[in-house]
């Protein structure tokens, strides 16, 4: 079942010449896990930004064609009423952290909906917990590091539990072992909870091996769209300017000079499996 | 060259994010710093340009103590940029952001005219010379960023976490252009979470952890070495981790290049036929 759907989808900003989405036409089902790449400067965040509804309803600009939304058609409904559903994690955090503790900023939100005390309680401390950073509870977001930072964004839309949870390069600020922490967090509430998964992210060598559905775009355009494998060694990727991982490129270049592996590898485990094989053919 | 003499530091909070730090960059030497969140790398190389000041040892830039000089007067010789663009970024289009530093240096019209679209072409930003830099994207700002501080052509770059939000063509570009800054004798330090970044440009690789240097020499070297690497919360690049699962094929374990790798099984495989 679609969980998102977008047809025909135009966006331009107000006062920009150039429109940033051109005819995207996309389907996401329920409990995927997308990872949604190409070149700074594609789209990639704006088509975010119409997932929630901040894109028309904020930003303005002039919107064509259709988005739909766990059945709520964007362009006709209130933020307020999308956020329930759909999640963002910014990609800068400090635009989305303005409390004056973590804990606040991670409550702000279910405030809001009017949750009781005790339930916020609990979730506010689960999600605190998901994301490590229990220890800072009582820390002001604006004096922690970016990384910090990013975990206390992920925080505040864990604890929303959303249908949909979009994050926008969620762990650009943090060490390698902090992002592939956090990437297991996402990937196990994709798992666990269902919750449908957008990322956001230049970096597949981390992010790819969770994904089960690939976009690429490329001047406002979806130019690649299905399953990970395949995309991650067509040429198309690769001219588009997709930084695939590199298990998988060091595939592509032993092919061009004649040394074929039996699978395209997706990881270095199975890059080394892969590799043995031939090693030990002899 | 850059010298940093067993400098501490200590935040107004009471945190000390540098516990004795010694380390030497020669001219025209490319080092990444690599470590954990907090580890206090960014504090480092704050240092270099004066916006900190050490609580205990010295840091010389070109001999002289940066305690002596004023950061607008180090800034001409070193130029940072931040990790986050927007805590840079300021004017009204992308063109007056490049061009602000060279006009307080006192560039003339002339040069400034010239050298503000060399930085643009650079970092292919020509076509939003007119746009609001609030209007780019976030892998574009940060581009306007590098632009605005390149402009001026220090003898010192350092960039704060420099490939956030580029795609893999900007990475390339950006390779090269170090690659281009190093052959013209500039020194470059980066600080950065992105082992495959480093380890396609395979530069001196100084790993910090709370505070201190664990580790310092080639990137082959430390991103290969799986204690060093585990203790500053780094996953080793891809290529290092399939040699290591083949470690018991015997081959050699320093390879973190795609291209190197192709070349050693080739090489194998040639070998045994």
């Amino acid at each position: 079942m679609a969980i998102i759907e977008t047809a025909n989808l135009t966006y331009t900003y107000p006062g920009s010449t150039r429109s940033s989405l051109q005819d995207v036409t996309i389907e996401i089902k329920k409990g995927e896990f997308v990872v949604l790449t190409g070149p700074s400067g594609c789209g990639k965040t704006t088509l975010c930004r119409c997932f929630n509804g901040l894109v028309p309803h904020f930003y303005g600009g002039e919107l064509q064609g259709d988005v739909t939304v766990t059945g709520l058609n964007v362009t006709q409904q209130a933020i307020c009423d999308l956020a329930q559903h759909v999640g963002l994690v910014f990609q800068s955090p400090e635009n989305q952290l303005f409390a004056l503790s973590v804990e606040k900023d991670v409550a702000f939100g279910l405030e809001n909906l009017g949750i009781p005390r005790d339930e916020i309680q609990k979730r506010v401390d689960w999600a605190l917990r998901m994301t490590g950073i229990t220890n800072i509870r009582e820390r002001a977001p604006h004096e922690l590091s970016g990384g910090q930072q990013q975990r206390v964004a992920i925080a505040c839309v864990l604890a929303m539990q959303p249908d949909v949870m979009i994050l926008d390069e969620p762990t650009s600020f943090l060490d390698p072992v902090g992002a592939q922490k956090i990437f297991d967090v996402i990937s196990r509430l994709n798992k666990d909870l269902g919750i449908t998964t957008i990322l956001v992210e230049h970096r597949l060598d981390l992010a790819g091996k969770f994904a089960n559905h690939v976009i690429v775009m490329d001047e406002g355009k979806v130019m690649l769209d299905g399953e990970p494998r395949g995309i991650f060694t067509s040429e198309d990727a690769r001219l588009i300017g997709v930084g695939i991982p590199k298990a998988t490129r060091l595939y592509q270049v032993l092919r061009e000079k004649g040394v074929s592996l039996k699978r395209i590898p997706m990881n270095p485990e199975e890059a080394a499996r892969s590799l043995r094989e031939v090693l030990t053919l002899d | 060259m850059i010298e940093a003499r067993n400098i501490h530091f200590t935040y107004p909070n009471g945190v000390e994010a540098l516990s004795g730090v010694s380390v030497e960059v020669k001219t025209g030497e490319f080092m990444a710093i690599m470590g954990q969140n907090g580890a206090g790398k960014t504090t480092l190389v704050k240092h270099i340009n004066g916006l900190l000041k050490p609580t205990k040892g010295e840091v010389l830039v070109n001999g002289t103590s940066t305690k002596k000089v004023s950061v607008a007067k180090l800034s001409r010789e070193v130029g940072f940029v931040f990790q986050n663009p927007d805590h840079q970024l300021f004017c009204e289009t992308v063109e007056e952001e490049v061009a602000f530093a060279l006009r307080n240096f006192n560039f003339s019209k002339q040069l400034i005219k010239k050298r503000v679209t060399w930085a643009l072409n650079l970092l292919s930003l020509t076509q939003y010379r007119q746009t609001s830099p609030f209007m780019l994207s976030g892998g574009e700002r940060k581009r306007v960023a590098l632009a605005s501080v390149l402009a001026w052509n220090p003898d010192i770059v350092i960039l704060d976490e420099p490939t956030i939000g580029q795609d893999h063509q900007q990475k390339e570009k950006l390779r090269q252009f170090i690659v281009q800054l190093n052959t013209q004798g500039k020194t470059v330090i980066i600080v950065t979470h992105d082992v495959e970044f480093v380890a396609e440009c395979n530069p001196r690789v100084a790993l910090m952890v709370q505070g201190k240097i664990l580790a310092d020499g080639p990137a082959n070297k430390i991103l290969t070495n799986r204690d060093l690497v585990a203790q500053a919360s780094i996953v080793p690049p891809q290529i290092s981790q399939i040699f290591f699962e083949l470690s018991d094929q015997d081959l050699p374990q320093d390879i973190i290049n795609v291209y190197d790798a192709r070349d050693v099984i080739i090489k194998r495989l040639e070998a045994s036929t």
